[in-house]
């Protein structure tokens, strides 16, 4: 690695970082604590990153704490993912003006000023990834999300202290955050409190020129390596993605799905904080006087009555066929629609399940399920 | 970030066209046969089996099977909530907006040279319209063309002038059956399936086309497959919520298939195992 | 405990047989039971058995999309479910489901399917039998057709 694409910064360059992002044209976005959680929004500076705030996840838990040192990305997966940014959960699509007999339709023209986001981690680098399977690479591409997404420029974070929900060495999404960032950063600790920077592409490298710096030396490199090493063996939680669909499959009318129900709300709060969960449903308006209209989309979920709702019914009226449609959509026929699979072990959906239903402790169990009736069988 | 492939393939269009209604012609006390012109622009090159996402000004917008072939926009709605409501009531010479045609055909071509059977329940006779017609068209295709047709009562047949010119003809088979009849009816009592037993045509050259509510879509493989008709050869038009028509807002999935984008129209083979799952 | 000839004995569906015939048949019975809303069989399933109702209630359902299960009509305790094994293409036509707690004898169709191939005399009465069960639902369901109670029967 040569010196223009690996550098060691102090923590308090990253006002520089901002700075020169904001110089550039971008609208910088990144994580700042509010109402006790990590949240992503716009960055005055970096003074507004969550200062050495850590926090603890499990299921249906999810607490911040005070560190002892002042990590700017001491944390894992917050309630938020950036898919808030790329595929907002409001967008106006296109207005109308009906004069007479005639409508004339306008489309919307989607945000130009390009989008850089700061403290990606490898599941979440990974997720936008597969939302560009979704919204790019189909047979029709979405213009919103393709406005977004142009030019955007991303300052990804490795992690080195993952929360107990995480679960990413098993789709190979993390802990590393590599393919598709510009810059990546790995915070150190010893001997000093510095950030490890790796520019990808070139314009990583220009932007990294641009700031306060000094080389990196090989004993940082490898000591940001051994943390990401120590991060992947500190991971907890696994879920074996071998056959997965194949078994979601021959599990459909497993008995698991019911006990599944009699815990699970339909809150949907995991297809809120998915990173990757991209269904919208459509709403059309219209002003008191009808004359002028307009199409929204916004965020929805396989959990409301009303997304499978046809001929005066929900095709899916039990909570157990919804659930089962979330998981087996997620582990399962995602793949066969957009070739990629659809979860990237952030491990939001167990901490802000209210209930604690621990996904990978239910995909576990329905592949025992069927290892059991494929041996009865056999 | 990498960069985006540019310029971008086929831009999803999420905007509609205006459309003026030509015209509006009543098939029963609450379906309606709308003809529409598109404003400005081509019309749409449109294939039996596809649909259309129609839009009443300021009501919403749903999935409207198509139920003409060729260029002429033509589509029968049922009117059971407030947009289909407001599309059936669209007079003449107003507009509507029209995305699409979208998802895949009738496989005419397929059955080219065997025997064409056509069911259809209730509704389903709309977007088997197009595929008959087609038939008709390219009548020396075909060996046999067989349309069996039922709906509740004589009052909800669709195309009721249509259909008597089509049992007129002898090179056409027609058998049309209702579940419930007053004594003013002389034809068939009884449901669709069961007039696949005396239909002639030959199971092992016949290519069927199926649709009606899906319960019946179900009885009626059943009765095509216990005639012999491998399931390979039969085809079935599916439906679910739809809002985008163009596979990007996940409601029309039924398990891996997306119904605006890999269908509406399936075999038997692919749909069947799919339907026999409750609440996929 | 009643015997399986005993109960058979009983049942007006199997009246005509002598006691031969019903032995035959009980040798091919053995007796099962469901909770509330076990099912029994489903729509499409290969129907290789028949069963007779001793006590509880069987639902006879179809699923439609959007609506749910939807009840055809209920099996009691004295009567018999499924005559599907004794025609072809031996299939289930609609799902089978205990809605009260269920004891029933399960008869193994396709044994019986053999025997009565071996024995025409046998087969005869058998088949008679439960084209009575079917002919005396089939008339039921077409009088339920009239919808006597609706509209005060005016159309």
């Amino acid at each position: 690695m040569s010196d223009s694409t690996s550098a060691v910064i102090e923590p308090g360059a990253l006002e520089s970082l901002v700075a020169a992002l904001r110089d550039r044209g971008y609208r910088v976005v990144g994580p700042q604590v509010r109402d006790r959680a990590i949240v992503y929004d716009d960055l005055a500076g970096a003074d507004d990153l969550p200062i050495g705030w850590g926090d603890a996840q499990g299921p249906g838990s999810y607490r911040l704490h005070r560190r002892a040192d002042e990590a700017r990305f001491g944390f894992a997966a917050s309630p938020q993912s950036w898919k808030q940014f790329l595929f907002p959960p409001r967008v106006r699509l296109w207005s109308a003006r009906r004069e007479g007999n005639e409508i004339a339709f306008e489309d919307e023209e989607p945000p130009s000023r390009p989008l850089a986001l700061i403290g990606v981690r490898g599941c979440d680098l990974r997720a936008i990834q597969v939302q560009d399977r979704v919204f790019l690479d189909g047979p029709q591409v979405d213009a919103d999300y393709a406005g977004r997404r142009r030019g955007l420029f991303v300052v990804a974070v490795n992690c080195t202290e993952p929360a107990a929900t995480c679960f990413c060495t098993s789709s190979g999404s993390g802990p590393e955050a590599w393919s598709g960032a510009d810059l990546v950063l790995t915070e150190l600790f010893e001997p000093e409190h510095e950030l490890l920077v790796e520019a990808r592409t070139q314009e990583g490298e220009d932007v990294l020129a641009e700031l306060p710096r000094r080389s990196a030396r090989f004993g940082e490199r490898a000591a940001a390596r051994k943390a990401l090493r120590d991060a992947a063996e500190r991971i907890e939680r696994r879920v074996d993605l071998e056959g997965l669909p194949e078994v979601l499959a021959a599990r459909v009318e497993s008995p698991r799905w019911q006990s599944i129900a009699e815990r699970c709300l339909a809150c949907g709060n995991c297809t809120l904080v998915c990173p990757t969960c991209f269904c919208s449903a459509v709403e059309d308006t219209t002003d008191l006087a009808g004359g002028a209209a307009e199409r929204s989309r916004r965020w929805a979920s396989c959990f409301g009555l009303d997304h499978s709702y046809i001929h005066g019914g929900s095709v899916r009226a039990s909570g157990a066929a919804r659930y089962r449609q979330w998981l087996t959509h997620k582990f399962g026929t995602w793949e066969e629609q957009f070739g990629v699979q659809g979860c990237v072990g952030c491990g939001r959906c167990i901490a802000w399940c209210p209930v604690g239903i621990d996904v990978t402790e239910e995909l576990d169990l329905l592949r025992r399920e069927e290892e059991e009736v494929v041996h009865a069988d056999a | 970030m990498t960069a985006l492939a540019e310029p971008l393939p086929a831009v999803a269009e999420l905007t509609p066209r205006p459309f003026r209604v030509a015209e509006v012609a009543q098939e029963t006390a609450d379906t309606w046969t709308l003809t529409l012109d598109p404003v400005s622009g081509e019309p749409l090159d449109v294939r039996p089996g596809q649909f259309t996402m129609l839009y009443a000004f300021g009501v919403g917008e749903v999935p409207i099977s198509v139920s003409g072939c060729g260029y002429r926009l033509v589509q029968t709605i049922r009117a059971v909530g407030p947009v289909s409501r407001a599309l059936c009531g669209t007079a003449p010479g107003r507009h509507v907006g029209v995305r699409g045609a979208y998802g895949n055909a009738w496989p005419v071509e397929a059955a080219v040279g065997g025997d064409l059977v056509i069911v259809a329940g209730g509704i389903g006779l709309a977007p088997l319209r197009g595929a008959l017609m087609h038939a008709i068209e390219h009548r020396g295709h075909y060996r046999e063309v067989v349309l069996l047709y039922g709906a509740r009562t004589p009052l909800d047949l669709l195309y009721k002038n249509e259909l008597r010119e089509l049992a007129a003809r002898d090179d056409l088979q027609v058998d049309v059956t209702v579940d419930v009849a007053d004594l003013g009816w002389h034809g068939k009592v009884g449901v669709v399936p069961q007039l696949i037993e005396a239909a002639e045509f030959d199971p092992a050259r016949a290519t069927a086309l199926v649709v009606g509510p899906e319960v019946m879509m179900r009885y009626t493989l059943e009765a095509l497959s216990d005639r012999g008709v491998p399931d390979e050869s039969v085809y079935v038009s599916l439906e679910r919520n739809m809002q985008c028509g163009v596979g990007i807002c996940g409601h029309c999935q039924l398990g891996p298939t997306l119904i605006c984008r890999d269908g509406p129209v399936y075999s038997a083979a692919e749909a069947a195992p799919l339907m026999a799952v409750h609440e996929l | 405990m009643q015997t399986l000839d005993a109960l058979l004995r009983e049942s007006p569906v199997f009246q005509d047989l002598d006691d031969a015939m019903l032995d035959v048949i009980a040798g091919c019975g053995s007796n099962v039971h469901f909770f509330p809303g076990e099912t029994l069989f489903r729509e499409g399933e290969q129907a290789d058995v028949f069963y007779l109702v001793r006590h509880g209630v069987v639902a006879l359902e179809t699923f439609v999309p959007a609506r749910g299960s939807t009840l055809i009509e209920t099996i009691q305790g004295g009567d018999v479910i499924g005559w599907s094994w004794i025609v072809r293409p031996y299939r289930w036509h609609f799902d089978g489901r205990a809605t009260a707690p269920v004891r029933a004898t399960v008869f193994d169709g396709k044994c019986l399917r053999d025997k009565c191939e071996a024995d025409p005399a046998l087969g005869y009465a058998i088949t008679q039998a439960f084209a009575r069960v079917a002919v005396q639902r089939l008339q039921w369901t077409r009088r339920r057709l009239l919808d006597v109670y609706g509209d005060d029967g005016a159309r």
